[in-house]
């Protein structure tokens, strides 16, 4: 426990821990105390001077967020000295701001105009002429307006200490001071955006988003981002029935104030002018846009037919979809098609994984235990590229904990910046590299190992061996690709007893019909069953529903409500942000399909199928209350899991990729083309 | 890139000066001995000190913005100080900073259509105590006239 | 040959740290050898750490850099004995206006700088040092470096130093143009290879300084003084100055005096016989205006104010500084907006940017007065100029923001009557 000490603010007393910056502590017991510069994530920088506060027995005026509180102290943050001196502040702060609130981004969002509306200096004596600099477009992404920066330095820390990235920096001196990009005039970067998130004035602005809207004119709506398996929290801002926006505006998620570029910028593939509109059938004279009622009814009908024919299924779900889609999906494939014949694509060896555990508690690590374990070792994945939450974790861990991060992998990863050691190995070589680390992994407090699709099977059940034997508490995270793919498991949308896995269903020549629901498996694959009847539910003409019979026309994750699960086995809610004219929901199309073909398979609302779930689906015993409220996580499924047949592979998506969806996102594309890309040919 | 021997020497010895680890504290001392060689800071000093001291290209460029003796574009083969700091001020360190001006024919940072000089009016170097001084290149010249500057410059011009 | 001095001496010295000055190879091994050389060394090895920081409190020597913060003090804050190892940081950043006198220390006599240093690292246990000299300097880089060269040639540095088993390293290290790197802590990031920006307190750059190693920071007259200290008792030297304020300093005196030059003055010497007698009076018999008593840095002083012994605190008593030991000398003609104006000018161009109401403050005030000596001046522009200083003073995050107002707010209170007169002007123009 940390010392405490008595100190008085504003003639309150107070108890505060020792050292603990006054800032800190006065805004803990909600005396508000002004600040620019001050972050509590990153490194103390005291440009501001916004925070001063008059401290008894001390001379001259001190800063609010370097100073510790000490025994004794007697603070006034709102005495007239205080005062006029962050008007006086203020008043310099504005002398080269262009003012040019009405037309900038951040009007009504700004800290700046905050800040004046509170504490004055509406009225200026500067009479001189101001400093002009020119807008600059650094990358497709990020614009920066140097007359409206303050120079708080919250973007460089941001992309140096959070991001590890390190691309911007101050360039020149004195009242020219600018914040400057690592190439000469251009950004390389992860084009994450952090630093416009953090961004107090309007002086960095997204490419996306500017001129687009006021933000008064928005609605917010909070859900989780569709793209990788780390779960963040997005939250879209809406105006019209368009999403313009994606951000950390209140920080409430577990990703707090994290983002990557596919969190804030890639909903865009919502508004693709490719997205389908209508279910479609396919004629001789090409694919034919139908009514909704026509369609359902020829699934229906050639579903029934084919179950009352002793037919063949092959039934392809996906790791995007919602947990209660895959729920209810699995049901409808074995108990409406009476088929074992599910599956999808696997990018994560989650059966041999839970079967590794079984009959171990507390093995499952969250994303917060990225952020509070002593270690966390990563093996065989490129965490930064592919799950760029959990490096954010990792790297924030050693900032704010001074915790150790390893790393075994095949080439030089980011996370090689922090390492206490990082372990070079040949693919296959994971477990030698791990064993190299036993004596300084054993000395660790305790630790998260995090491993990719390297380890699988038997090398898996080696790894956790390797964690049982080193005598400290061990978690571990089995990395997946997609925002559901660990849903998809949990939800049974795989093989079991003897079904066809989805390589197995692509290569047999006798289905007689394949349902894919929001997955793309005939990509990079060929489907031998050359007659089978093919449904595909998709937002685009994907290679798959390229092949298919009849395309159905599906809502995306913005569209939806329900619940995905991240790849720490984090439960969270999706909100419907936007509602689109012509596709419907995954799960309003099954039930639609069991319904023409009158099976009972329940009501298909997601909180109905959800109450299913927390009763058949071990470790989703969750309330609702539970999900309102943050991430509830499952547990481990505690028996024994049998192997799955197929094969598990992680599609290597980085940053700037999203499977399928990566070619309908502009902005992806748009970073993939900007020359001299930091992550260009670099990805696998 | 590389530079003269000489240059390579020095550099060679100043990457072993600092403790273990901390090749950054080169950065300065090599960009101002680059810039003396190469004629200004080009992206490819800045990229070539970067990967010598290793640090990122920004991290170079950063400091380049600051320093004010570093310069991006190439100044005259004689590059004329003249200090019209206080000390200076007072004894005629603004009337020589204007005659430069016109025996130059070239204003703050210009350099003249020949590259030969180019101009700055500086701040303090001291010399104070024997004001008003000039320092072309890194040779001081103290007590300088109007006409002691005339006779500086002539006699760079002809011997160059 | 004997080096040609940049002023001549005057007799009113005394010259203890520049008594090698003027000698012919002063700046040889052989020439400080045959003058005292490395007697100090040799006897501070002698002694044990604690008793040479002993020596140097007794001495009363403030550092000679601008804050006249009391060395041995200074000394006693590096931890000695931390695992980390010390390093010694010589300031030869000389670059507060109206000062010059490190570059002769250096030039003239390298080696009592050196032997100065030495003796420190005995002090604070330290086997490294860098001296940070200013871009503009580079001819004294140079010469560092061949004296640098020799006392390592001729075992005064490096291992085993004049067989003493004592070891210690020391290296040059250039700037490239920038004041605010002789204030300590942006030296610092600045020796990093970083802008220089000045760092947060604490830690002291005692406790993790360069390369967050204990630092002992000093100026390049501070280490001078150690020697003849060491050598002839820190109690001799006291008694040179007057309380608290030990020995002689090197005083830079210009501006309008006819032997403008540096001398050796004790502290408290009289500062109108500095003006008068030392540096042989004003020009053309014109009266004393104003004095700038230690860099551009302190507050001005009025003529009347003028008759006063120059030390710290006798100018702290009168609300100035005797700073950097930059005296400017202003006589009867002077202009003080114009010279407001380019002590304003001087600090906006140097002010890192990093905190809010330096890089605007200096910058806002420069554009008031260059309006105002443009003869576009305001009345309110008077009281504006000094509300501005005083909202910058005490809330920068280093003290340049104070260097830059409290001259400002002392230019603008005592000679309110030079703007008068512009504003008189303007309206006849008109
Ligand atoms: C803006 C600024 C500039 C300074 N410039 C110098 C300088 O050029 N040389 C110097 O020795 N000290 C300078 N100082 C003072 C140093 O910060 C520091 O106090 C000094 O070097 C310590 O050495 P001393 O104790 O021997 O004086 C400056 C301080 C400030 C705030
Ligand atoms: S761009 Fe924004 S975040 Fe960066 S320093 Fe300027 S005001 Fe601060
Ligand atoms: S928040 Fe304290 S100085 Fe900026």
């Amino acid at each position: 426990m940390a010392e405490l000490v008595k100190l008085t603010i504003d003639g309150r007393e107070i108890q505060a821990e020792k050292g603990a910056l006054l800032i800190e502590v006065a805004r803990q017991n909600g005396i508000e105390v002004p600040a620019f510069c001050y972050h509590e994530d990153y490194s103390l920088q005291a440009a501001c001077r916004m925070c001063l506060v008059e401290i008894e027995k001390t001379p001259k005026l001190q800063v609010g967020c370097t100073t510790p509180a000490a025994e004794g102290m007697v603070v006034r943050t709102d005495s007239d000295i205080v005062r006029t001196a962050r008007k006086g502040t203020l008043e310099f702060l504005l002398t080269n701001h262009p003012l040019d609130c009405p037309v900038c981004d951040k009007g009504g969002e700004c800290e700046l105009q905050d800040m004046v509306f509170r504490y004055g200096a509406g009225e200026s004596r500067f009479v001189e002429r101001k400093h002009h600099v020119d807008e600059k477009q650094w990358s497709p992404v990020v614009y920066f307006d140097a007359p409206r920066c303050i120079l708080c330095y919250r973007c460089v820390r941001a992309c140096n200490e959070g991001m590890g990235v390190g691309a911007l920096g101050v360039g020149n001196r004195g009242a020219i001071s600018e914040i400057i990009p690592n190439h000469d005039d251009h950004l390389e970067c992860d084009e994450c955006g952090a630093c416009i998130d953090i961004c107090p004035v309007g002086a960095l602005t997204s490419g996306s988003y500017r001129y687009q809207t006021r933000p008064w004119e928005m609605e917010h709506v909070g859900t989780i981002c569709t793209h990788c398996a780390d779960g963040c929290k997005t939250t879209l801002g809406v105006r019209n029935h368009e999403i313009v926006r994606g951000n950390n505006r209140d920080r409430s998620g577990i990703n707090d104030e994290f983002l990557c570029i596919k969190g804030r910028y890639a909903f865009d593939f919502t508004k693709h002018p490719e997205r389908l509109q209508s279910p479609m059938l396919r004629t001789e004279k090409g694919y034919q846009p139908i009514s909704w009622s026509k369609a359902l009814a020829i699934v229906a009908t050639k579903f029934s037919t084919v179950k009352l024919a002793g037919g063949r299924f092959g039934v392809i779900g996906s790791n995007h979809t919602t947990n209660e889609e895959n729920f209810f999906l699995a049901k409808f494939a074995r108990q409406g098609l009476e088929t074992k014949n599910i599956d999808h694509h696997r990018t994560g060896d989650l059966a041999a994984f839970f079967d590794a555990l079984s009959g171990k508690n507390n093995v499952l690590a969250t994303t917060a235990d990225l952020y509070q374990a002593k270690a966390v070792l990563v093996v065989g994945a490129d965490l930064s590229q592919q799950h760029p939450f959990l490096a954010f974790q990792a790297r924030a861990n050693v900032r704010h904990h001074d915790g150790h991060i390893y790393a075994v992998t095949t080439g030089e990863v980011r996370e090689d910046q922090q390492a206490v050691a990082s372990v070079r190995v040949e693919k296959g070589g994971e477990l030698a590299g791990v064993e190299s680390l036993r004596d300084k992994l054993k000395a660790e407090g305790d630790l998260v190992i995090v491993f990719g699709d390297a380890v699988q099977g038997d090398v898996l059940r080696k790894l956790v061996a390797f964690g049982d034997s080193l005598g400290i508490p061990v978690k571990y995270v089995c990395l997946v690709d997609y925002s559901n793919s660990r849903g998809a498991f949990d939800m049974g949308v795989t093989p079991k007893d003897g079904g066809l896995s989805r390589e197995q269903m692509l290569a047999a020549a006798d289905l007689d019909v394949l349902w894919v629901v929001g997955a793309n498996p005939l990509k990079n694959a060929q489907l031998a069953s050359k007659n089978a009847f093919v449904v595909v539910q998709d937002l685009f003409m994907t290679e798959t529903a390229k092949q298919a019979d009849i395309v159905l026309p599906a809502a995306s994750a913005y569209e939806k409500s329900g619940t995905v699960t991240n790849v720490c086995g984090e439960v969270q809610k999706l909100a419907q942000a936007i509602k689109v004219m012509g596709p419907k929901t995954d799960l309003e199309v099954m039930g639609l399909i069991a319904k023409e073909m009158g099976l009972d398979l329940g009501i298909w609302l997601p909180e109905k199928v959800f109450a299913e779930i927390r009763k058949s689906v071990h470790g989703y015993n969750m309330s609702q209350g539970q999900l309102a409220v943050g991430p509830a996580a499952t547990m481990p499924l505690n028996g024994r899991v049998a192997a799955l047949p197929g094969t598990i592979q992680s599609s290597g998506d980085t940053l700037f990729t999203s499977g399928s969806l990566t070619r309908y996102s502009g902005i992806l594309n748009s970073v993939m083309e900007a020359p001299g890309q930091l992550y260009r040919g670099k990805g696998q | 890139m590389t530079f003269s021997p000489q240059l390579e020497q020095r550099f060679a010895k100043m990457l072993t000066r600092y403790p273990e680890g901390r090749t950054r504290s080169a950065v300065i001392p090599m960009l101002i001995y680059a810039q003396d060689e190469v004629g200004a800071i080009t992206r490819d000093v800045i990229e070539e000190v970067a990967k010598r001291c290793k640090v990122t290209p920004v991290q170079v460029d950063e400091v380049v913005g600051y320093y004010s003796m570093l310069h991006r574009k190439p100044q005259g083969k004689f590059h004329v100080q003249v200090c019209t700091n206080i000390s200076c001020l007072l004894v005629g360190g603004e009337e020589l900073y204007e005659h430069a001006k016109k025996k130059l024919g070239v204003g703050h940072k210009e350099t003249t259509a020949d590259g030969q000089f180019s101009l700055e009016e500086v701040e303090c170097m001291g010399a104070c105590s024997w004001a008003p001084a000039v320092e072309i290149n890194y040779d001081f010249h103290h007590h300088v006239t109007p006409e002691k500057l005339d006779q500086l410059i002539d006699g760079l011009r002809k011997a160059h | 040959m004997a080096k040609q001095l940049y002023n001549p001496p005057s007799p009113l010295e005394t010259r203890i740290l520049s008594k090698r000055f003027g000698l012919e190879g002063s700046e040889t091994l052989d020439v400080y050898l045959a003058n005292d050389g490395y007697k100090a060394f040799l006897k501070a090895k002698e002694m044990a750490p604690e008793a040479i920081i002993e020596e140097v409190k007794t001495s009363a020597l403030r550092g000679r850099g601008g804050a006249g913060f009391p060395t041995g003090l200074k000394w006693s804050f590096v931890p000695r004995t931390s695992p980390k190892p010390r390093v010694i940081v010589v300031n030869a950043d000389e670059s507060e206006p109206g000062t010059c006198k490190d570059r002769l220390l250096m030039e003239y006599d390298p080696h009592q700088m050196i032997e100065g240093i030495l003796i420190a690292s005995l002090a604070v246990q330290a086997h490294v040092g860098y001296i940070y000299i200013r871009g503009e300097y580079r001819y004294l880089v140079e010469a560092m470096d061949r004296a640098l060269e020799e006392a390592y040639a001729r075992g005064y540095l490096g291992k085993n130093i004049a067989g003493t088993g004592w070891d210690f390293d020391l290296y040059t290290h250039t700037g490239a143009g920038a004041y605010e790197c002789g204030e300590e802590t942006a030296l610092l990031d600045s020796l990093e290879g970083k802008r220089g920006i000045p760092r947060m307190k604490p830690p002291f750059p005692a406790v993790a300084g360069a390369w967050a190693m204990p630092t002992l920071l000093n100026n390049v007259e501070t280490f001078s003084a150690i020697p003849p200290i060491i050598r002839d008792g820190g109690a001799a030297f006291a008694a040179l100055g007057t309380p608290k304020n030990g020995g002689t300093r090197l005083v830079c005196i210009s501006g309008h005096v006819n032997q403008p030059g540096v001398y050796e003055l004790p502290l408290g010497f009289p500062m109108m016989k500095a003006i008068e007698e030392v540096a042989g009076g004003i020009p053309g018999g014109k009266k004393l205006k104003a004095v700038v008593p230690g860099g551009s840095s302190c507050p001005i002083l009025r003529a009347d104010e003028c008759d006063i012994a120059m030390d710290y605190d006798t100018l702290a008593k009168i609300g100035s500084m005797l700073g950097s030991g930059g005296m400017v000398v202003l006589d009867e003609t002077t202009d003080m907006v114009g010279f407001a104006l380019r002590i304003m000018r001087f600090y906006a161009h140097e002010s890192c940017g990093w905190c809010i109401p330096c890089r605007e403050g200096t910058t806002w005030m420069k554009k008031i007065l260059t309006r105002f000596h443009e003869g576009q001046g305001r009345r309110e522009d008077i009281a504006l100029l000094g509300e501005l200083s005083k909202n910058m003073l005490g809330r920068t995050f280093c003290a340049l923001g104070d260097a830059a107002a409290l001259p400002t707010i002392s230019i603008v209170e005592k000679f309110t009557e030079d703007f008068e007169t512009y504003l008189a002007r303007q309206e006849v123009m008109v």
